[in-house]
């Protein structure tokens, strides 16, 4: 019995420990709360961020969406769509040509070169540009998160393509696999695990990217919200939608997780 | 028109094959100067030390890598890529991992383009006849190491091929699963008529499955002798036949053996060579 509760307790103590200490810190009033608010305040903030803005009225429409219309809600939705737009962009188009370059030396020798040159430049660098090209609101944010999901997808799907493992041509071609069966059949599942590696890093890039766009070209969204909050100085509301970032970000991983592990069920080391 | 009729009673017909490797501007000679036939419905085994090139020699006749020199006839027709009327068993299995074990039996047909009835039922008698019905929807992960040869011993069955490729199919097996996967071998053989080339580092298993043991000599790879084994099966390995034929065998392979270590230790030698670099 000990052993069970000692497990459940052990993750939590650090995290308790800390709070409890910034608590007293915050109300022994040593630090300003404008510099460091309460962790109760932030709790508070956050529940304030997270309920609907009115009382609910039925001639305004469903209780669902009365439910939803909150700020955090509205923030939350904002950025993750903008996350799933910019990373069906990225992804969609790295993906054919991660699979052209892994399976065909002669494009790959012809893009990689440009592609290498472009790589390390961060998306954020690209700010300025998007501005100038897309405006503002979600077109520039659409442009910066594919290109941060772009190029982790191809890589990792040139890579995949190309690491195959060389028995399983053989064993497909000695079976009469050929040219266009053999890749679709053969070379993509195989490369699939580095895929979604791919994919998985480039969601994560995707968001990290979404909330500097909010921050600088949309007025919208979870980036956009924390960086108001400081224009009037509301710290608390800062830390609440930092809170809320980081659970956006738990939650999109937890996603691809469950994805990855659906489609690589077959997957050595992938037990349920 | 007489010679094409020779021919057409062998299976594979072999004649002056050689293989080169090149690697780092240095050339290996792998096979040199091998001529072999092996008659349609034969058991063969190859056995041999490390580097005796008999792996090569099987990925040849796959068509996995064409031959510097010299021809291969797998059926009356020369061999220039693989193909399914010569099919692989390898020792790692290779049975493709995203797909269940039903699906990996049906990939040789769908690549023939059976029909789809025509298929399934294919596959569930090879599955049934395997002892792998109830695998069917599995993922190859979820299987031992002797069921998944099951597998892919059925996934080339599949397609009917004339003559079975088998390199070191059972090395990876333990000691009973192996003597299990021999004897259902063998059944099948039987059954099916199948020409079967079979590598092994074994000399019992070799003596134990084989119409004929071939031995091979370390590098360059050629026939150093070839042992028909003609003891009626099943085979009894405590037999007193059997291990007279064990000893010769062990001699012969012992003989290349000793070259192969030889020959290693000159390339331990040249290694320290190299690290006087560093």
């Amino acid at each position: 019995m000990s052993g069970r509760l000692a497990s459940i307790a052990k993750p939590v103590v650090a995290p308790l420990v800390l709070v409890a200490i910034w608590e007293v810190l915050s109300r022994s009033g040593r630090v300003s709360a404008t510099i460091l608010p309460a962790p109760s305040s932030v709790a508070v903030c956050f529940w304030h961020y997270l309920v609907p803005l009115r009382p609910y009225e039925p001639s305004q429409g469903s209780r669902l969406a009365w439910l939803v219309s909150g700020e955090l809600p509205q923030d939350a939705a904002g950025s993750l769509y903008r996350v799933l737009v910019g990373f069906s962009i990225g992804a969609g188009l790295a993906l054919p040509l991660g699979l052209l370059m892994g399976a065909k030396e002669s494009i790959n020798e012809i893009l990689n070169p440009l592609l290498q040159v472009l790589r390390p430049i961060p998306p954020i660098a690209f700010i300025p540009l998007a501005i100038l090209w897309f405006g503002l609101g979600n077109p520039p944010a659409f442009f910066l998160i594919s290109l941060g999901a772009f190029f982790p997808v191809l890589i990792n799907t040139v890579a995949g393509v190309r690491n195959v493992d060389g028995i399983y041509l053989r064993a497909a071609r000695n079976l009469g696999a050929r040219g266009g069966t053999l890749f679709w059949r053969v070379i993509l599942p195989a490369a699939t695990p580095q895929i979604l590696t791919g994919a998985r890093v480039g969601v994560g890039v995707a968001f990290i990217v979404v909330i500097v766009a909010e921050m600088t070209a949309v007025d919208r969204g979870l980036g956009y919200r924390i960086l108001e909050a400081r224009e009037y100085f509301w710290s608390d509301k800062i830390i609440a939608g930092m809170v809320s970032i980081g659970l956006a970000g738990l939650g999109i991983d937890a996603g691809m997780s469950r994805l990855n592990r659906w489609l690589l069920r077959w997957h050595r080391g992938m037990e349920n | 028109m007489a010679i094409a009729e020779v021919r057409t009673e062998f299976a594979l017909a072999i004649r002056g094959l050689r293989k080169v490797f090149a690697t780092g501007g240095r050339h290996v000679v792998a096979l040199d100067g091998i001529d072999l036939e092996i008659a349609a419905g034969e058991l063969v085994c190859l056995v041999g030390p490390s580097g005796c090139g008999k792996s090569t020699l099987l990925n040849v006749i796959a068509g996995f890598c064409p031959p510097t020199g010299g021809t291969i006839l797998a059926n009356g027709a020369e061999v220039t890529g693989p193909g399914p009327d010569r099919a692989m068993v390898f020792q790692e299995y290779a049975l493709f991992p995203w797909m269940t074990i039903a699906a990996n039996v049906a990939f040789g047909l769908e690549m023939k383009r059976e029909l789809r009835w025509r298929i399934r039922s294919r596959v569930e008698a090879l599955l049934r006849q395997l002892g792998l019905w109830e695998f069917s929807d599995h993922f190859p992960k979820d299987l031992s190491g002797g069921m998944r040869q099951r597998v892919a011993i059925a996934r080339v069955l599949a397609i009917d091929p004339p003559v079975l490729l088998m390199d070191e199919p059972f090395g990876a097996l333990d000691a009973l699963t192996r003597q299990r996967l021999q004897d259902e071998l063998l059944r099948i053989w039987a059954e099916l008529g199948k020409t079967i080339v079979f590598v092994t580092h074994s000399i019992e298993e070799a003596i134990y499955l084989a119409d004929r043991v071939l031995v091979m000599t370390y590098r360059p790879g050629t026939v150093k002798r070839a042992i028909r084994i003609a003891l009626p099966r099943p085979r009894d390995p405590l037999s007193s036949e059997f291990n007279a034929l064990k000893r010769t065998v062990s001699q012969l392979v012992l003989e290349e053996q000793v070259r192969y270590e030889r020959a290693e230790m000159g390339g331990a030698v040249s290694c320290g060579g190299s690290e006087r670099r560093w």
